[in-house]
């Protein structure tokens, strides 16, 4: 069936792609989604129930869920806003917590992803997980709908976890707990996949490794910033000192 | 119960500053991505970066007491039931569930 007519004539858009195509992208999306994705799931009612167990209002599960959407950040917004800390602090905080994502530019595929709204909700929706399913190797072929669908599904996830966690919240006794454990389960899972898929670059685990415990032993108030700083200084190193000679200038 | 327009002023700071973070260096970074350097980082870093996340997430471990245990228990189930079945979500929910049953029972601070 000719689908294309010519009078195209939205050319903003460079290659717009067809409905039907854009329903398989998300359906793929979806199915990319379902391992790593849902663990989104617990870990969004975990934030629900601390949020309510805190005595803030159930509105801010969702609230924070869907506008702030930086999974450990927003577990540490719950005690500074019930201990009413500055705003300065509040922001403070998050600058150091989320100061990693300055990294994920370096590797993930936002030159794929079309458009302006496309590009602006992508950026803000570039989450840890996000960013390990989409630089895997499995994702080399993705098409920007696809990500950008996976993006929006696992907001979802986590939107509606944080949601239903805090609904339920008051049904679950204080003594329950331990639920926030699904956020180390998550990446520990996420460094094996990633790990597995270099095989035979053991270093760079090592390495992020190292980093990580010295910034613990040195500095452990801001182990991510400085682990992330040693970790890329570390690379750096590697990288000019596994080159060949270089012979410009 | 805490002050609502409070509570608004806080999820906006946040929602600012994260997106900034995650935004802005595409800006800087798109005219240098065809660098060497830059594509080595690139293609090491994620592993690396989902390691460090690991160990920031077990850094309150307290290591000589008994009350580690329920951590580390579950983080040998949750790698155990991974790298036996490859499956994110049975690892995830296996290892969370665990957890939560010996820190609520046994574990109990």
């Amino acid at each position: 069936m000719p689908m294309f007519p010519v009078a195209v004539s939205d050319s903003l858009c460079p290659a717009p792609i067809p409905p039907a195509r854009r329903r398989t992208e998300a359906l793929a999306a979806l199915k990319d989604s379902a391992s790593v994705g849902l663990g989104l799931l617990p870990l969004g009612l975990a934030l629900g129930v601390v949020i309510t167990h805190a005595g803030l209002p159930r509105w801010c599960a969702p609230l924070f869920a869907a506008v702030v959407y930086a999974g450990s950040f927003e577990f540490l917004l719950v005690g500074l806003t019930v201990a009413a800390a500055p705003l300065a602090t509040i922001a403070l905080t998050g600058f150091m917590v989320n100061a990693r994502h300055v990294f994920y530019a370096l590797s993930f595929p936002l030159h794929r992803v079309r458009g302006r709204f496309g590009k602006a909700y992508s950026t803000f929706a570039l989450t840890d997980e996000a960013y390990a399913m989409t630089t895997g190797g499995q994702a080399r072929s993705w098409s920007g709908a696809r990500i950008l669908s996976l993006q929006a599904i696992l907001q979802v996830y986590w939107v509606g976890g944080a949601t239903v966690g805090a609904l339920l919240g008051s049904l679950i006794p204080d003594r329950v707990t331990g639920l926030d454990f699904a956020m180390t389960a998550l990446f520990a899972v996420l460094a094996l996949d990633a790990v597995a898929e270099r095989r035979g670059d053991l270093p760079t685990p090592v390495l992020a490794l190292l980093s990580a415990l010295a910034a613990r032993a040195v500095l452990p108030g801001q182990l991510l910033p400085v682990a992330f700083a040693l970790f890329t200084a570390a690379l750096l190193v590697r990288h000019l000192a596994t080159r060949k000679r270089p012979s410009h200038d | 119960m805490t002050d609502t327009r409070y509570l608004l002023l806080a999820a906006a700071v946040s929602a600012a500053v994260n997106w900034t973070l995650r935004a802005a260096p595409f800006t800087v970074l798109a005219s240098l991505r065809a660098g060497k350097t830059l594509q080595y980082l690139s293609t090491t870093m994620p592993s690396g970066i989902m390691v460090i996340l690991l160990v920031y997430c077990l850094r309150d471990l307290p290591l000589p007491q008994a009350h580690a245990f329920a951590p580390l228990a579950a983080l040998a189930v949750t790698v155990g039931l991974h790298l036996w079945r490859r499956n994110a979500l049975l690892s995830i929910i296996g290892g969370t569930t665990v957890h939560v049953a010996l820190a609520s029972t046994v574990f109990a601070s």
